[in-house]
Order: structure tokens, then C-alpha cells, then sequence
């Protein structure tokens, strides 16, 4: 396929994210505030604009302050270690348990093969959002339910992907050689089998991390994700809509420039540019 | 080609088992089902009365058979808040999401379109910058370029207005807003929030099906035989992409409807979509379960009308040596 000539891929691509996850790893020390302190929250400092001074005290709040009086630099530092910790512990959880679901199907085949692919094909067929509501309507809100949720939605992929190398893999002589060695089939299947599998598998996991952050922020956009003692980007978002009506805008804003960019960031960093969905 | 509509017609009978199938488990075997299906403010008395009547006192596979049987009959049992039937309550609200979903679809079909076309004739930078915008249209989550379209058209431009369905029109007994000029300005804002993903999958689609026709014996004859370029396109390109474009669109669909129940909770919205979250909110269990079995039929439905739109689109499938 005469396909678009994609850009030489700068080698600095991977610096916006890298520069994003540094400051959610610092930011206890990198926030002005500490967000979940609720003794440092004044409710007279409630929504000031951007660049306004607290009434007591020296804190200037560079990016506006909340309906309770947080500043928003640090509520969005601290939620974006939430989001990036959900999302990776919801990809991760997927690949930890559709990547040796997709190597049991390829290896044993027949009906354990059949069996787990159509879970697999009947769960792809419903949008990954309805699923996740579905789970969480049954489980609770929570972030621990999120990620239960994001592992239920994300392991198939793992696992198609996982299968469908493996069964390639699975055709190759030097398998028959390892199996005519007499090796067992486990060890067969981890030093093999699975190594190989790895490349497609590591350029899907990425992709699978920024779903995974978009579909916690959109369930906590919905109030079904993270609590509000412990507001991800999708939350701060959420509480500000209200404000954004009456003109506050950079309550709602400013987290979704933060959400945006870590998205875009996982994009740009690996260099794909949405070529999986056509 | 029987066979082929008689196998996806199987296919879509399975998958709409499947799911009564999770949803009776998750309902009845997993959680207490007394807890989910009687409401909580019922007294002893109520609710011994409410377990026989429901028939929780029996066994499982009874209980399953009488559920589907119920289900078929278009029973799902009655809201706990509206304490009307929860089937009609999504059936009031169906009109409104499909009314949004379609002209979601209409609005990236036209936008999307044209653009992937003009893009695929292009080479440099334009189709760079169109394909970058597209990333970014894959990337915004729904509600994020909600809120940025509300934020300019309506807060601060107040051209729209932010939410709301406006003036309906009723016709057969449907209210929709695509007939009222006011429901129109109401309908523009999240039909376009919700359309967004679909165009830049679209843009994305059509610019590299264009572009990779181009390159084909058949267009370079086709102009080799002195038609202009703007005939090549729409006669001879265009009509080989619409096959993965409306396979394509028919699937998104479906995800189309789903990520409604976003674009409606922004937008305000009185469809199915805002019914589910403010069902889950207060618990409303026999409105989810609703919920979940007409979006599941909406899909298999829409599923069989792609492959039936595909049959007649491409002759391969419709003579009947597909592989299914």
C-alpha cells in the first residue's frame, strides 16, 4: 500500500512525555501545595483566575484556584500521578494477563484456543467504554475498581495480539527443534516463544496506556472513577464544567491540557500516529 | 448469500445470548440478587413477598429460563425510582441518542469525506498538517473537545447554547429536534463533539484509500482516457473506498452510541446514554440491565445491516463466493 511517508522521527520525540511523568514523579516536591492537605485550603482563595495572590500567605496561583480554594498547578501535578498510575496498572494488568492467555491459546490449541478467542471476539465487539461502565455500574466507583475494570477491557487485545505472533512463532523449525530436543512445553513457550512475541507487543502497549488514561478520565469525567478526595485529571475536569458556564474556565481547562498533552505525549513519543485504527 | 445473512443473523443471535447470559449472571449469581432487584426501602413482609413473586426461590437454570422468557416478552422489571417498566423508560429515551449518533455520523460523513479526498490528491505539507489533526481528533477524549466547543460557542461567543434538547417536534409520537430550527442550534454542539472521532477516523481512512487509489491501473487509464482529475475521483476512486468506509462506519457505530452516554451527560442530553449514568448513580438496576440488552440488540442489529449494505455494495459478497 502506497502508504503516507511518515516524518523522519525526531529523536527528541520522546522529551514532552518524559518531561510530563518527571513532573508527576517530583511533584510533592515540584507543588506549590499539597493538594489532599485540606488544612493549607482557604475557601476565600475559592476560583481566583490564574496569576491571582492568596489572600493570606506568599502562594501565587500560576493557573488558577478551585472551587475549594486548591491550586490548580498542584491538583493537576497530583492527578496526573493518578492517572498515569491507573492507566499503567490497567495496561500493565491487560498485558500481565492476556499476554499468557494469547500463549495458551496458540500452544494448546483446539478448544481451549476456541474457548478463550471468543470470549475474546464477543468482548472486542462492545465498545471498551460500555464494558467499563457496565463493570463499574456492577462494582462501585473507586479507582481500584477503574483499573479491575481497565485489565477486564484491555486483556483481549493483549491476547489476540499475543496469539496471533505465537502461532507464527509456533511454525518456525527451530520450535520443532527445541521440541524435538525434548524441552518442556513451558519452558518452550517462555524463552521462545515469548521473546519474539515481545515487539508487536511492546509498540501495542503504549497505545493500550493512552486508551487506558482517556477511558479512566472519561468514567472519572462521569463520576464513576476516582473519588474526590483523590481527583485525576478527569475528575478535576468534571468539578470544574459548572464553573466553565459562568466563565471560569481554567478549573476544567488546564487539567485537560495536562491530560491532553500526556496523550499526545505517548503518541508522539512512539512515533505512531493512529495508523492502528485504519 | 442466504447462507452468508443466515450465518451473521446466527452470529448476531449468539452474541445477544451471551450478553442476557453476563447480565442474568451478574445480576442473579453473583451479587444478592434480592439486594439488586427489590428496593432497599422495602420492609420483610415486602420483600419475602417480592423473592416468591420474582422467583428468586428457585433454582438457577429456572431462574435463567423464566428471565428470557420475561426478557422476550419485553418484561425487564420496573425502575426503583420511576416505578415504571425500565424497558419503556429506555424506549422514551432511544429517539433522542439515535437522533444524536445519526447526525453525528451525517456531520463526520461531510466533513470527513471531502477533506480525506482533497488530502489524498495532496502530497507534503497539507497532508501533513491534515494528518496531524486527525491524531489530535483520535487523541481528545469526547468530553474534552465537549467542553472546548461549549467553552467557545457558548460561554464565550454565546452563539449556542450549552446544553439542552430545545424544541421538539413530534412525529408518530417521537419528539425530535432535527425538525425546529432551535432544535437544531441545540443539536449542532454535541452531534459535533460526537462526530469528532469519526471524522478524523475518516479523514484518516479516505485520505489513504485516495491516495493509494490513485497509484492503481484503473485511475491512471481512467485518466489516460482524458477525464478530468475530479471524475477520476468520485467515478473511479471514490467507490472502491466506500467499502471499507462503510464497513468502518458501521462498526464505530456502534462505539458511536456508547461514547453518546458521555456526550448527553455533558450536553445535558435526554437520551438513553444520560438515563444510564443517572441509573447507575442512584443504583437503578433493572434500567441498567435494559440499558445494556437494547444497546446490545441496537449493535446486532446495525451489524446486520452493514453486512446487508456491503452485499449490495460489493458483487463479490453479493454473487456469493465470499468466505463469510
Amino acid at each position: 500500500m502506497a502508504s503516507i511517508k511518515p516524518l523522519a522521527w525526531p529523536r527528541i520525540a520522546w522529551l514532552p512525555l518524559a518531561a510530563l511523568v518527571f513532573a508527576a514523579l517530583i511533584a510533592p516536591w515540584l507543588a506549590p501545595q499539597n493538594p489532599y492537605d485540606l488544612v493549607t485550603l482557604d475557601l476565600l482563595d475559592a476560583r481566583l483566575p490564574p496569576g491571582s495572590h492568596a489572600g493570606t500567605g506568599t502562594l501565587t496561583y500560576l493557573l488558577g484556584s478551585d472551587e475549594q480554594g486548591r491550586d490548580m498547578l498542584s491538583a493537576i501535578l497530583y492527578g496526573l500521578r493518578i492517572s498515569l498510575v491507573v492507566g499503567l496498572a490497567g495496561s500493565g494488568g491487560g498485558a500481565l494477563l492476556g499476554v499468557p492467555l494469547g500463549l495458551i491459546a496458540a500452544q494448546v490449541g483446539g478448544r481451549i484456543d476456541g474457548l478463550i478467542m471468543r470470549i475474546a471476539d464477543l468482548q472486542l465487539s462492545f465498545p471498551a467504554l460500555l464494558l467499563a461502565l457496565v463493570l463499574l455500574a456492577l462494582l462501585g466507583p473507586g479507582l481500584g475498581k477503574v483499573v479491575l475494570a481497565l485489565i477486564a477491557v484491555q486483556w483481549a487485545y493483549f491476547a489476540r495480539s499475543t496469539r496471533a505472533t505465537a502461532l507464527v512463532e509456533l511454525g518456525k523449525d527451530y520450535i520443532t527443534a527445541a521440541r524435538g530436543l525434548g524441552l518442556n512445553p513451558l519452558r518452550i513457550s517462555l524463552r521462545h516463544i515469548l521473546p519474539n512475541c515481545l515487539p508487536p507487543l511492546l509498540t501495542l502497549l503504549p497505545l493500550q496506556i493512552a486508551a487506558a488514561i482517556n477511558l479512566e478520565a472519561t468514567l472519572s469525567f462521569l463520576g464513576l472513577g476516582a473519588p474526590v478526595t483523590e481527583p485525576s485529571l478527569g475528575l478535576l475536569m468534571a468539578n470544574g464544567f459548572q464553573y466553565l458556564l459562568a466563565g471560569q474556565y481554567w478549573i476544567s481547562i488546564y487539567p485537560g491540557i495536562a491530560l491532553l498533552g500526556t496523550i499526545m505525549g505517548i503518541h508522539i513519543a512512539t512515533g505512531r500516529r493512529g495508523a492502528e485504527y485504519t | 448469500m442466504t447462507t452468508f445473512l443466515l450465518r451473521r443473523l446466527g452470529h448476531g443471535l449468539f452474541v445477544l445470548l451471551a450478553m442476557a447470559l453476563l447480565v442474568f449472571i451478574a445480576v442473579y449469581a453473583i451479587g444478592n440478587p434480592v439486594d439488586l432487584l427489590v428496593d432497599p426501602q422495602a420492609d420483610a413482609a415486602d420483600r419475602a413477598r417480592a423473592i416468591h413473586a420474582l422467583g428468586l426461590d428457585q433454582s438457577l437454570p429456572r431462574q435463567f429460563v423464566a428471565y428470557l422468557g420475561h426478557a422476550l416478552r419485553g418484561d425487564l422489571g420496573n425502575s426503583f425510582v420511576y416505578g415504571t417498566p425500565a424497558l419503556s423508560l429506555i424506549m422514551e429515551r432511544l429517539p433522542a441518542t439515535l437522533e444524536l449518533a445519526g447526525t453525528a455520523l451525517f456531520v463526520a460523513i461531510l466533513a470527513g469525506l471531502p477533506l480525506g479526498l482533497w488530502a489524498g490528491t495532496r502530497q507534503g505539507p497539507i497532508r501533513q498538517i491534515i494528518d496531524g489533526l486527525s491524531l489530535l481528533g483520535f487523541s481528545l477524549p469526547t468530553f474534552w473537545s465537549g467542553l472546548l466547543l461549549i467553552l467557545i460557542f457558548a460561554v464565550t461567543l454565546g452563539w449556542l447554547p450549552p446544553g439542552g434538547r430545545g424544541e421538539t417536534h413530534v412525529l408518530y409520537g417521537i419528539s425530535l429536534s432535527i425538525f425546529t430550527p432551535d432544535g437544531w442550534r441545540h443539536l449542532i454542539l454535541p452531534a459535533s463533539t460526537l462526530a469528532l472521532f469519526n471524522t478524523a477516523l475518516l479523514v484518516r481512512l479516505v485520505t489513504r484509500g485516495t491516495a493509494d487509489g490513485l497509484t492503481q491501473e484503473y485511475a491512471r487509464y481512467a485518466k489516460a482516457r482524458g477525464l478530468p482529475p475530479g471524475q477520476v475521483l468520485t467515478g473511479h476512486v471514490l467507490p472502491n473506498i466506500l467499502i471499507p468506509v462503510i464497513t468502518v462506519l458501521g462498526l464505530e457505530f456502534g462505539s458511536t452510541i456508547a461514547f453518546a452516554v458521555v456526550t448527553e451527560t455533558l450536553f445535558g442530553w435526554p437520551g438513553m446514554g444520560k438515563l444510564l449514568i443517572d441509573a447507575i448513580g442512584t443504583l437503578d438496576r433493572p434500567v441498567i440491565v435494559a440499558y445494556l440488552l437494547v444497546t446490545t440488540t441496537l449493535f446486532v442489529t446495525i451489524n446486520l445491516g452493514v453486512d446487508l449494505l456491503y452485499m449490495i455494495l460489493d458483487p463479490r459478497v453479493r454473487l456469493g463466493n465470499s468466505h463469510g
